[in-house]
């Protein structure tokens, strides 16, 4: 069975000024909700506690919240957790006693307070120095990745094909940052390492666009820049479908049975993917039209083939 | 003709067959089990043996087997209620003296287990577990040694007959006051030699002649060091006491220290016991002056030689500054009941040293009292200025006072205690020995054992289906190639599983989700190459030079862009913390793996199948 019957011939290329200027849009929307709204920080890089628990009835909140309360816990936040059986209670940094020791009086009032028993699922405690540390540890990774990836393309092609992926990457980076900000999803080191991965696959897919312009432009003995960069992107785009799709289907099966703790980490992914499959066709080529890529500059770094492996 | 030289068939078929083995292990389910080993006086023997059976058999437990080996009776159970219910009944039934501790007994069979085949290591978050990452004070750590570096000075100085004026700690230095140039000039000379590890340096216009003491920063690096590697042995011994098996105690970093302890439920406990500072100190009680006097002001403490001290009752006593002994010489400490009172007491064996200076004191002093002091450290948070500033303190409590009525040396008791379980938990403080320096734990992750299984069930089953979904997928797509592509990414989960197990690396949840996003980026290299291929076939070419040109052209691409993949995991791996590094492992790993399978292994099942034949008919 083939994805698409025959060769295609999309002119991806001719519209790419109008998607530059939506993804302009998305990037303006995404800046704009980053900056009013800003991304709801999990406690992994705010500090803070979250205690998960089950309890085998029904739970009424409201006097779980009063006990809270009571108990010197103002600022504690209480809700359903995928069941009305299960609770997640998040108190964020207390700066007098901001301490390990502040779940075990939580749990303590927790146990005061019902007659049914529970089941301690989780807790999470995060020192303020460590969340600021893990916040620049996770930005300084994003940096480092982008720029060793700047460098790798750069070597293996040419200076416009690396400047090219990486505004692709920023670009999704951005735009899922910017998702993740309106719908307010939290963010926490999971939701960080499926930015990463997104980063990844939406690399992989660039660099197999770029690594068929590159041999199109090789083989081509006439025609336009843009006609060339199509051909490319026609006889990639079977491929492109195929990834695209298997890997949703396996983000898909996440999402759905991956259970709460990956919930967020699969909508990443699953956001990341359509991002990256766009990014690579209509940005990051677009950008090496943009920057007036040839025959002759995109040959300057000779493809080696090694058949060692195969 | 497509025909691959003998050795490389062979390889592959040898690396997919190791692999399998060293993934087999993690097809046989680990047992709950129960793991009871001696704490101080409890016999390992065939006695516990009777007594364990006897309280199974009482309370109707079913156990699968009790096993005895070296110092360590493990019975294994069918399921987890079995086990905890049956921990109930130990711990209810069996003396103390013994160390009652939920475990997983492996049942890989014997040949797996002497070629080193283990299955792979569940992370906290799939079995269930306590994470600390604890934080040791150096600014304590250096105020201590130099400390200890005044007294050293005081003594050298004394026995040198030369006079001071006094030794301060200021910042990270120690200043000397001395009378007279002549003075200073003396222990500059001397001194020199005799603490060749401090750089001493004259203060130029001060008001007295005045010595600057430092540390070199080579010192002061042995000392985070040293106190770093004590604090991670008391910590060892406390973690052994709680009777957790399988513990990690890490050093990480210059000033932090990774606890985890799996299965651990009880983590309030747990924080307790490892943070607590509690030394002990017996001190003579100072009778020269009145202590109403001191508190009252009259006579100041440190005139009269002494310090005053709180009892727990609210009284006060006037105690010697010099301390008889300290907790360090104590080397066993055991909570039990006082014989004549009957009130809770731990009796304490001392080592030689500590007996000998202990019993030379007592002597001397038959007829005074003496006091026994308790130290907890205390953290404190104080505004200053609107900063929050962490301030701790020692305090210091007087639990005991009594005549000594004898000569005390190697075992004594010590009285005074608010109930059995303070003495228990001060006994097991003294045994496991006091932390070098304060800790603090500043990031903590527990996972219940209900929500580890469901992490497990969960991933394996969202696996399992995106798994069961691409197969399916290049089957119907892709043909007889989608087929040998399918047992490719069955030889590379297999290898990652591999790999995983022969590493001993930990899987976590976020480690799960790399494996998943390998499987569906695995198939990426097949698809590259099967596209190649179906474009070079509808270019006209014969079939066998369609395979090979498909498969050379593909690897280029594939090459670049795993290579790209694989820079964002290495980067992820080195800067990420303990979850994202699990993801980084197996997606690194997967990339690997995937390049093997994907290009080598179905290269080699396409040539058996087509390689020979003149003109083929591809199922593509």
């Amino acid at each position: 069975m083939q994805f698409i019957k025959g060769k295609t011939n999309f002119r991806f290329m001719k519209k790419r000024r109008l998607a530059a200027l939506f993804s302009l849009l998305l990037i303006l929307i995404s800046i704009a909700s980053l900056g009013i709204v800003g991304l709801n920080f999990g406690i992994d890089f705010t500090g803070g506690t979250i205690i998960e628990v089950a309890y085998d009835g029904e739970m009424d909140l409201d006097s779980m919240r009063e006990a809270l309360k009571q108990g010197g816990f103002n600022s504690a936040l209480v809700q359903y957790f995928g069941s009305i059986h299960e609770i997640l209670i998040r108190i964020p940094v207390i700066e007098e006693h901001n301490r390990a020791e502040l779940s075990d009086r939580v749990v303590v009032i927790l146990q005061a307070n019902n007659e049914v028993p529970f089941d301690i699922r989780r807790i999470e405690f995060v020192g303020p120095q460590v969340g600021k540390e893990l916040t620049e540890q996770g930005s300084l990774a994003m940096l480092y990745a982008i720029i060793s990836i700047l460098i790798y393309v750069s070597l293996r092609f040419e200076y416009r094909f690396a400047i090219g992926s990486v505004i692709a990457l920023i670009h999704d980076v951005i735009i899922t940052l910017g998702f993740l900000s309106i719908m307010q999803l939290e963010f926490n080191l999971t939701v960080l390492a499926a930015i990463l991965a997104v980063l990844g696959y939406s690399l992989n897919d660039t660099i197999v666009v770029f690594d068929r312009v590159r041999e199109t432009f090789l083989n081509m003995r006439k025609g336009s820049s843009e006609w060339i960069v199509n051909c490319a992107l026609n006889d990639t785009l079977s491929r492109t479908m195929m990834t695209s799709m298997t890997t949703l289907l396996v983000v898909l099966a996440l999402f759905i049975f991956g259970g709460k703790a990956i919930h967020v980490f699969s909508i990443v992914l699953i956001s990341g993917i359509i991002l990256g499959t766009y990014s690579s066709i209509y940005i990051a080529s677009g950008i090496l039209l943009g920057m007036g890529i040839n025959k002759i500059n995109s040959i300057t770094v000779e493809k080696n083939n090694s058949d060692d492996l195969v | 003709m497509n025909q691959y030289p003998l050795w490389k068939n062979i390889l592959v078929l040898v690396i997919v067959v190791i692999g399998t083995v060293f993934a087999l292990p993690n097809l046989y389910d680990d047992d709950f089990a129960i793991q009871i080993s001696s704490g101080g006086h409890g016999k390992i023997g065939l006695d516990l043996m009777a007594q364990v059976e006897i309280v199974l058999n009482d309370q109707k437990i079913a156990y699968k087997q009790v096993k005895l080996s070296d110092d360590i009776l493990l019975i294994s159970f069918f399921d987890v209620d079995m086990q905890l219910k049956a921990k109930e009944a130990f711990d209810n039934k069996i003396e103390d003296g013994y160390i009652i501790a939920l475990n997983l007994a492996s049942t890989t069979p014997k040949w797996l287990d002497m070629i080193g085949g283990e299955p792979m290591n569940l992370g906290l978050d799939l079995r269930g577990g306590v994470y600390f990452l604890i934080d040791v004070d150096m600014d304590a750590v250096v105020t201590k040694s130099l400390d200890t570096y005044s007294s050293e000075l005081r003594a050298f100085l004394r026995d040198e007959k030369i006079r001071y004026q006094g030794i301060r700690i200021v910042n990270d230095s120690l200043m000397i006051n001395l009378r007279s140039a002549d003075d200073l000039n003396r222990v500059l000379s001397t001194a020199k030699g005799q603490f060749s590890e401090l750089v001493m340096d004259v203060v130029k216009d001060s008001t007295v002649p005045t010595i600057i003491v430092k540390l070199t920063e080579v010192i002061f690096q042995k000392i985070r060091l040293l106190a770093l590697e004590q604090n991670i042995i008391t910590l060892r011994n406390r973690i052994d006491e709680l009777g957790v098996t399988e513990p990690i105690v890490q050093r990480q970093g210059d000033y932090r220290i990774v606890i985890q302890l799996p299965g651990m439920q009880d983590t309030a406990r747990a924080k307790k016991i490892l943070s607590a500072t509690a030394t002990l100190e017996f001190r003579l009680v100072h009778y020269n002056y009145d202590v109403q006097d001191v508190i009252n002001g009259r006579v100041p403490a440190v005139v009269a030689g002494g310090r005053l001290f709180h009892h727990r009752d609210g009284r006060q006593f006037l105690l010697n500054k010099r301390v008889i002994l300290t907790g360090e010489h104590i080397i066993n400490a055991a909570s039990t009941l006082d014989h004549q009172s009957g009130s809770p007491s731990v009796s304490i064996t001392l080592d030689s040293k500590g007996a000998r200076k202990f019993s030379n004191s007592t002597f001397d002093n038959i007829g005074n009292a003496m006091a026994v002091v308790f130290i907890k450290s205390k953290t404190e948070m104080h505004e200053i200025n609107g900063e929050i500033i962490k301030i701790r303190r020692q305090v210091p409590e007087i639990i005991s006072v009594a005549v000594i009525r004898d000569q005390l040396s190697k075992k004594f008791q010590i009285t005074g205690l608010d109930s059995m379980a303070e003495a228990y938990e001060l006994a097991l403080l003294l045994r496991a020995g006091s932390l070098a320096v304060p800790i603090e734990i500043v990031e903590e992750r527990t996972v219940g054992p209900s929500l580890g299984q469901d992490n497990i069930d969960q991933g394996l089953k969202s696996i399992m289906l995106g798994f069961i979904l691409v197969l399916i997928f290049m089957a119907i797509w892709y043909k007889v190639f989608g087929v040998v592509a399918n047992l490719a990414l069955v030889a590379n989960l297999v290898l990652i599983v591999a790999l995983l197990s022969m590493l001993q690396a930990t899987l976590t949840m976020p480690g799960i989700a790399g494996i998943v996003l390998t499987v569906g980026m695995a198939v990426d290299a097949n698809i590259l190459i099967f596209e190649r291929i179906r474009e070079e076939l509808s270019a006209g070419n014969t079939t066998q030079v369609c395979i090979s040109s498909g498969y050379s052209k593909a690897f280029s691409t594939i090459a670049d862009a795993n290579v790209t993949t694989l820079i964002a995991a290495i980067v992820l791996f080195s800067f990420g913390t303990g979850l994202v590094k699990g993801f980084a492992v197996t997606l690194s790993l997967g990339i690997l793996t995937s390049m093997f399978t994907a290009i080598m292994g179905t290269r080699v099942v396409i040539n058996l199948i087509y390689g020979h034949k003149h003109r083929p008919k591809l199922s593509i």
